[in-house]
């Protein structure tokens, strides 16, 4: 149980996920929303790697991670202008009270 | 000086021009100086080729190859891995490519520099004569077909970018997009060649190709494939070296400078063509050549006839430049392999002079182009009359002149397969051609420098051009005499361009597609026997002449009748031109009006460009204008008639809608309205909580499949 | 115990720890270095799987360009009146709630689940490896990434640009 392998690096990534996703739900600021989503890209990212280490795979699953990397640089610079757009327009980014979505 | 460090210098070679253009054409607008950085470049780039053709020549016998994967496909469904590479192949071909196309180059550029003078397109002029040398030089420098493609297109837009410079000219504008589109007839044919060899050999790389053809691998398993991929590729050659059917764009490119009709149309860009057939001559079938060769001739008759009659100084040239390519072409078609890239050098030399030479008259004659109002120049412009002369010597083949050697050569070659196929009309069109030659190159320079000048309002304003157009025309006429490429002045056999540096490739097709004269004895044995010519692959590929003892006896047999018959044709061509133009024995007027007919179809390009308006062009027109019709009256009728039907279904529909459909909708609005309001409180529109409600879902399945 | 176990509780501890605190926390500044600790655990923690080009970019990019950027974004969206920048919360009960039982599900995913497991011998480096891969293999992948990051590039800037008038 203490001898760490596989396992351990899995139940690592679990839990970050689980709490990406509940800073997700939780945080009214959109830019700690996107913490979150940062969380989530992590534990996914651990996963790749803890596979390409344990698994046959060789260095696909790094590459994956690197991909996954560039990817959340893009989403991140893409992320923050729509939160600059949504705070020009609202004076505020309190995820909460934009809900246009409901008309 | 190693392998490693000629193979850097010469992709650093490549680079540099490109650098130039993109420098020069960024920063162009603001500093009115930076074509000096052009000249910089070519000077650089220059020196550098010189460096890298003198050690290869002088050191290193066997090629100098580099290349690399650029990408590479690891799983292709049903083929496995692809590879495709980029790479350099400096062999002897190469590094007198590069001496040829370096030195034309920065001779054109120094030419260029007081031609273009004054022109507000100035600095744009030299970037793309930048852009110009880096794609030349990419499509020497290639070992592959894929990267010859790609620049083979670079150069097409360079082409394309230079005849058009003048783009305020309707007729100059139109001449690059004609340049263009008949190029693109070709390419098309060289492309599909390409993917025939590719589909074949999953490799576009020109050696690999070559292995597994002598290995007994044919397209498709069949010797018509290779003919057919043989005479696709030249379809390429046909295009960008103004080959008959395809011809029309060179004389309408003279639209462009002059200098840059020097550099592309006569020395360069057009001898690519023949350059490309030189690489891929080893794979060409006896069938494949055949057609090669009957191309080239009926082009050089063709052409030479046109030059005849023509009036303007460069369309003379242009002529004669698609007449002598029809030359090379031939001479590779009847097997004259090292005779026809030996007339390609000396031709880029003398033709490069003869066209700059003809910049100096019209710069002098302040951009007058007939030569019926030239005349009498010699005394105004001597070192442009005396250049001139020696490349027209040169052209017209007479002794001590480079041309003579390489054209001899090439007659020589052809009287020899004549003799030997039985294709007698390939040496008889040769050797006519080599009388018009003589004829129309000398009325050329009778109208423009001898006699009495005919306007002398312009003749009084000509003047000498200054030193840097000078001295690119002394250069280039020194290049065309005998002694540069061999001590002998009545045959080139024994110098050191043909003895060493140029030698026929063993040709790697199956031996019953080959010529009779090019299998060797105990080769045919083999092939009688039927057995594959395996040991054939071993056979060392450099050094080798391929031709067998038949062809070399042949050969030697008809080098003297050719040189004597050649020299009598040359002779008689330019006796007739001085009996008509100079001493006026025979009067000019008197001939055409007796050769009526022939005189206007021969002024008026054998109304081959009247044939394609009215039937391609004319073609495609009438095609659209179908097109149009079938549109306007059939589709739109169509769809008018499919309108009214609708209407009337529509109406009917309609009823129907009003009181059965509308009875039920209107339930299932109620109906939907009632579910809606109840569900709407989940409808928060936060975001937040639509995400627990995925979150929830997901427990739900995970709950209900157990995956743990 | 070996070093490496206790060198792995080390980071995976930074890393879940840090991550809590992101989450947690009312202070938008402090929530944003905390999200730094744990991406400096996530690399220490490819450093123990053998990812040492891995750990290097994820230090590189995450660390010098997103946590950046986002500490932008906090700076841009908030009127600073003073050094604490609170963010409120919402649903914390139900998420609590949710996300309990989901992480729950997933550990026991996890711990039951038999793995197989393989692990290769490590290599000397990764780079040499990963850099060849990506150029072949994953050529057209990589060059669609440049082409998506060219994109967003682009993208990002005129949405940021945009004027409130034009909307």
């Amino acid at each position: 149980m203490l001898q760490v392998g596989l396992t351990h690096f899995l139940v690592i990534g679990a839990i970050l996920f689980s709490l990406g996703i509940y800073g997700i739900i939780t945080r009214k600021n959109a830019v700690m929303v996107l913490m979150g989503v940062e969380l989530i890209l992590n534990a996914a990212n651990i996963n790749f790697v803890a596979f390409s280490r344990y698994g046959n795979f060789g260095l696909n699953g790094q590459i994956a991670a690197l991909f996954v990397i560039v990817l959340a640089a893009a989403e991140a610079a893409i992320a923050l202008a729509i939160v600059l757009n949504i705070y020009k327009t609202y004076s505020n980014v309190n995820v909460d009270e934009i809900s246009n979505l409901k008309e | 000086m190693t392998e490693s460090l000629l193979i850097t210098l010469s992709i650093v070679t490549l680079f540099l021009p490109l650098l130039g253009f993109a420098v020069v054409v960024l920063t162009g607008k603001k500093f009115s100086k930076m074509y000096l950085f052009e000249m910089l470049i070519i000077s650089a780039t220059l020196l550098i080729s010189l460096t890298i053709a003198f050690f290869k020549l002088s050191y290193y016998p066997h090629d100098i190859v580099a290349s690399l994967d650029w990408f590479k496909f690891s799983n292709v469904p049903g083929i496995g891995t692809l590879n495709f590479e980029i790479g350099v192949k400096i062999d002897n071909l190469t590094a007198l490519m590069l001496i040829v196309v370096n030195l034309i180059s920065f001779l054109v550029h120094l030419f260029s520099i007081e031609y273009m003078h004054g022109d507000p397109r100035y600095n744009r002029y030299f970037s793309y004569l930048g852009i110009f040398t880096f794609s030349m030089l990419g499509i020497v420098l290639t070992h592959n077909l894929l990267m010859m493609y790609i620049f083979w297109e670079l150069v097409g837009l360079s082409s394309y970018l230079l005849i058009g410079f003048w783009f305020e000219k309707k007729s100059a504008s139109d001449a690059s997009k004609k340049a263009f589109i008949v190029n693109r007839v070709g390419d098309i044919g060289m492309f599909a060649g390409i993917l025939i060899l590719f589909t074949n050999y999953h490799t576009f790389t020109f050696d690999k190709i070559f292995e597994q053809i002598s290995m007994g691998h044919l397209p498709f398993n069949s010797p018509a494939w290779l003919t057919a991929a043989g005479i696709l590729v030249f379809m390429g050659a046909v295009g960008k070296s103004a080959q008959f059917p395809l011809h029309v764009w060179l004389p309408d490119a003279m639209e462009g400078p002059t200098p840059v009709s020097a550099l592309i149309h006569a020395a360069t860009m057009v001898a690519a063509g023949v350059y490309l057939v030189v690489r891929i001559f080893a794979m060409l079938t006896a069938d494949a050549m055949t057609v090669i060769a009957i191309i080239g001739a009926v082009t050089s008759f063709i052409a030479a006839t046109i030059a005849l009659t023509q009036n303007d100084i460069k369309k003379v040239l242009a002529y004669s430049t698609v007449s002598q390519l029809g030359y090379m072409i031939m001479a590779l078609g009847v097997g004259a392999y090292s005779f026809a890239f030996f007339h390609l050098v000396t031709h880029a030399f003398f033709k490069a002079c003869l066209f700059l030479g003809s910049g100096s008259v019209i710069h002098a004659m302040h951009h007058e182009q007939d030569i019926r109002n030239m005349g009498g120049l010699r005394k105004k412009l001597p070192i442009t009359y005396y250049t001139f002369l020696i490349s027209t010597l040169a052209i017209s083949g007479i002794p001590f002149t480079s041309g003579f050697l390489s054209k001899d050569g090439i007659l020589a070659g052809t009287l020899t397969f004549g003799k030997l196929t039985g294709y007698w009309f390939i040496p008889a069109l040769g050797f006519l051609v080599a009388l018009l030659t003589a004829f129309y190159m000398f009325r050329l320079v009778i109208l423009t420098f001898h006699g009495e000048p005919r306007d002398h309002h312009k003749y009084d304003h000509a003047h000498e051009s200054p030193f840097v157009m000078a001295a690119p025309l002394v250069i280039l006429a020194t290049l065309s005499i005998f002694i540069w490429y061999t001590p002998n002045p009545v045959g080139a056999d024994q110098g050191w361009f043909l003895s060493k540096w140029v030698k026929t490739p063993h040709t790697v097709v199956p031996q019953n597609q080959r010529f009779n004269f090019m299998k060797t004895e105990e080769k045919t044995a083999a092939a009688e026997t039927s057995e594959p010519a395996l040991h054939e692959a071993e056979a060392p590929v450099h050094g080798e002449i391929t031709h067998s003892e038949m062809y070399t006896e042949a050969m030697h047999a008809s080098h003297y009748p050719a040189m004597f018959l050649s020299i009598a044709m040359a002779g008689l061509g330019i006796l007739f031109a001085f009996l008509i133009y100079q001493w006026k024995k025979i009067s000019a007027d008197m001939l055409e009006e007796k050769l009526r007919p022939l005189h206007k179809f021969s002024l008026n390009k054998w109304y081959i460009d009247e044939l394609y308006d009215a039937t391609w062009i004319a073609g495609t027109l009438a095609f659209s204008k179908m097109l149009y019709w079938i549109d306007s009256v059939i589709i739109d009728g169509a769809v008018n008639g499919a309108a009214t039907v609708t209407r009337f279904v529509s109406r009917l529909s309609g009823l129907f809608d009003t009181f059965v459909v509308d009875g039920f909708v209107n339930f299932t609005a109620f109906l939907s309205g009632f579910i809606g309001l109840n569900f709407k409180k989940l409808q928060t529109g936060k975001v937040q909580t639509y995400v627990i409600f995925v979150v929830f879902a997901i427990i739900i399945i995970m709950l209900v499949f157990k995956p743990y | 115990m070996t070093l490496y176990d206790i060198i792995f509780y080390l980071f995976a501890l930074i890393t879940i720890g840090s991550a809590m605190l992101v989450v947690t926390t009312k202070n938008i500044v402090h929530a944003a270095f905390a999200l730094l600790l744990t991406f400096f655990g996530v690399a220490g923690i490819y450093v123990l799987l053998a990812a040492d080009f891995l750990a290097i970019v994820q230090i590189m990019v995450y660390v010098g360009g997103i946590l950046v950027l986002i500490i932008f974004g906090v700076m841009l969206t908030n009127k600073i009146t003073s050094v604490e920048i609170k963010t409120g919360t919402l649903n914390v009960l139900t998420a609590s709630i949710v996300i309990g039982v989901f992480m729950g599900l997933v550990v026991s995913i996890m711990v039951w689940t038999g793995w197989y497991s393989m692990p290769a011998p490590i290599p000397a480096t990764t780079a040499y490896g990963l850099g060849e891969t990506l150029i072949s293999d994953y050529a057209l992948i990589f060059e669609l990434l440049a082409m998506l990051l060219l994109i967003a590039l682009v993208g990002a800037a005129s949405i940021a640009r945009r004027e409130k008038e034009s909307l």
